[in-house]
């Protein structure tokens, strides 16, 4: 009875993991972000990123500049001097400074915030869009993207990256592959990794308390482990009389 | 100290002498058949979610904003500025789910040990009523983040009612109080979900378990305990074959309980989106009537329903018949008991037919809610290669829908018909010394 009890949990467990296998290997396609958002170094470097290249453009509204230093291991000093360019007070969440009428003048439409974006599309999705800018002279600001067609943004990450130019098959419309013309200050590998740390810094911003959780859950399941252990025996103690 | 105790005890039982014999009879005392499985262990789990349902649900509320303006945003607020918010907002996001996994299993050991016949139609019945309730109030919470999918969820199932002939479209606008799923639809959805249907909830699963404790238990065997042989080593009238619920049940149950919260707490904590099955990822884009996701779906425990209603075509220049399979799939359940006429419970006992039935019920189910949540559509290009998605998905989706309805149809033919050859079934449970 035990055994078959022991059998059928496991059964259980197994298809959950499977299916949260399943579904992270779904994606297809893109590269994995390859991500990790307990790796404070690169939340670090990706934040010096976002606030050197993106939040010109950007808000973060759901993130405060204190938060950002408690979860990142910054002082308060750090975050003030380096990272808030707008004066914005230590409490506040991270607003783009541009004034939006202007950004959709000169983009056709206004750049979302930021603050869900990996959890609305994927860190592999933000990864891939950072990874896929190309230069098209029939788009109005002059670039494409593989990943997102006919979007509206450049890309600011260019001076790192260089300048990529889609190979197309003669007599098609589709982009077979991106082709460096132009190198930038990195190398492909140092700017995959700095997209990395990108991509990793706006999956912390979509959920900071997925550092939490990961730190409670291992002693949430240790203490759970030890209660059902206690519970089965109880169980067994008091079933002893029951034939 | 113990005589303060004493005295309140003996103040109380003068008062309301039945309180006491009350409690034995439906908690302490109340004897259930010895040889429960596995499947018993979800009942009790379910009240456990809807408890913590309630609670978590009334501290979400202590933060929440019922607005179209503010909604989402006290939502992330909840995420990010609320100590322990995100938990709590996971422990109510996950609850959610789990509570249909836990009621879908509930019900399908019914299904499989004849629970729902009779002396137990009742019982079935405010069952059913407690499922039916169950729907709309996971409807009407998922609509409260105020997400894009909320919207259209809203947005496509609020249509649905659009359907009814004549007054369709009045009374579309009448469950929304607008003409599109707005600020209105919102605060009222607000009210239903936390005030209204978890009261009814909460009367329907005290009477489900008043009228489980007049006729008794059923068990995996069949058999009925309560009025077979007496005389137990703790009492010399009571059912011989059953057990008093505490100590035994309370220990067994704890243990459930333990296993329970193991997968609740690593779902929580290191997958609260599932994937996107808990928590999809159009839901993180604020509501916005000009941007319609994708693929609209409803969350997983729905799909199988919502499959029912894409795959029946439209007739008459009407998609209501559609929406009739679809509330014809959960109306049928009600009349189960009356449906299957067959003078044995359990499918230990049951003819070979039923048994295939039964496993061919539970595939089309789970089949069609591949077909709602859009996973066939999905896979029918990776497995057949270049064929029409469209074509190939409603035939497959049909043919589910057919053996859905199909079952109910073969067990009133198979019961009433006398087809079925059932095994002798046991004077007591199998398990007895």
């Amino acid at each position: 009875m035990t055994k078959r009890y022991f059998s059928s949990i496991a059964l259980a467990l197994g298809l959950l993991v499977g299916a949260s296998s399943a579904m992270a290997a779904e994606e297809g396609g893109l590269p994995s972000a390859g991500t990790n958002v307990g790796d404070q170094a690169s939340l670090q470097r990706g934040a010096k990123l976002f606030f050197n290249y993106c939040v010109g453009c950007h808000s973060l509204k759901y993130v405060r500049y204190s938060r950002l230093a408690e979860d990142l291991g910054l002082s308060e000093k750090d975050v003030m001097d380096n990272l808030n360019m707008t004066g914005a007070k230590f409490g506040d969440p991270v607003i783009s400074h541009m004034p939006l009428a202007n950004v959709k003048q000169y983009f056709g439409k206004a750049p979302p915030d930021l603050s869900l974006e990996v959890r609305a599309k994927g860190a592999d999705w933000v990864f891939g869009y950072l990874n896929s800018f190309y230069l098209d002279p029939t788009r109005p600001v002059g670039w494409n993207n593989v990943v997102f067609a006919n979007a509206s943004m450049p890309n600011p990450l260019w001076e790192l990256q260089g300048l990529q130019t889609a190979v197309k098959k003669p007599g098609e419309d589709t982009v077979e592959k991106l082709e460096l013309s132009q190198p930038g200050k990195l190398t492909p590998v140092q700017y995959q990794q700095a997209t990395r740390d990108l991509t990793n810094f706006l999956e912390y911003a979509a959920e900071p308390a997925a550092l939490q959780r990961q730190h409670y859950g291992i002693w949430v399941l240790l203490f759970l482990a030890g209660f059902t252990f206690l519970a089965y025996m109880l169980k067994k103690e008091f079933w002893k009389d029951v034939h | 100290m113990a005589n303060v105790f004493t005295r309140l005890g003996d103040w109380v039982n003068e008062r309301a002498p039945n309180l006491v014999p009350t409690y034995r009879k439906h908690m302490t005392e109340y004897y259930a058949p010895k040889n429960f499985n596995l499947w018993y262990y979800f009942g009790s789990l379910a009240l456990l979610v809807l408890v913590n349902q309630i609670v978590t649900g009334i501290f979400l509320t202590m933060n929440y904003k019922t607005s179209a303006a503010e909604a989402f945003n006290s939502v992330e607020y909840i995420m990010r500025d609320v100590e322990w918010g995100w938990l709590i907002r996971y422990m109510h996001s996950t609850g959610a789910s789990l509570f249909f996994i836990v009621v879908f299993l509930h019900m399908f050991r019914g299904l499989l040990y004849g629970s729902y016949k009779k002396p137990r139609e009742l019982v079935w019945l405010l069952g059913m009523l407690i499922f039916l309730s169950l729907m709309a109030e996971a409807f009407m919470g998922y609509v409260l983040p105020w997400g894009n999918m909320s919207f259209w969820g809203a947005k496509v199932i609020i249509s649905l009612f659009g359907t009814v002939p004549v007054i369709g479209s009045g009374l579309q606008e009448w469950i929304m109080g607008d003409f599109l799923p707005a600020d209105a639809t919102l605060n009222r959805f607000f009210a239903l979900h936390v005030i209204a249907l978890p009261l009814v909830l909460l009367l329907l699963v005290v009477l489900h378990l008043a009228a489980l404790h007049e006729v008794g238990s059923n068990n995996p065997d069949g058999v009925d305990t309560k009025h077979g042989p007496k005389g137990n080593r703790w009492d010399a009238n009571k059912p011989a074959d059953a057990i008093p619920f505490h100590p035994y049940y309370t220990v067994k149950d704890l243990v459930g309980v333990g296993f329970f919260l193991l997968i609740a707490a690593f779902i929580i904590f290191f997958a609260p989106t599932f994937g996107g099955w808990f928590l999809e990822h159009d839901n993180f884009i604020p509501a916005n009537n000009l941007v319609t996701p994708t693929h609209i779906k409803p969350v997983w425990y729905f799909t199988p329903f919502y499959a029912i209603l894409r795959m029946i075509p439209s007739f008459f220049g009407t998609a209501f018949w559609g929406v009739l399979a679809m509330f014809g799939a959960i109306a049928v359940l009600f009349v189960l008991p009356w449906i299957d006429a067959g003078q044995v419970r359990s499918i230990r006992y049951r003819g070979a037919g039923y048994k295939w039935a039964l496993g061919l019920f539970a595939v089309s189910f789970i089949s069609l809610g591949a077909v709602g949540a859009g996973v066939v559509a999905e896979v029918i290009p990776e497995w057949f290669g270049d064929v029409d998605v469209t074509v190939w998905e409603n035939a497959f989706g049909r043919v589910m829908t057919l053996i859905y309805f199909g079952y109910f149809v073969f067990l009133w033919l198979y019961t009433h018909l006398g087809w079925e050859k059932t095994k002798p079934v046991p004077e007591r449970v199998t398990t007895h010394d």
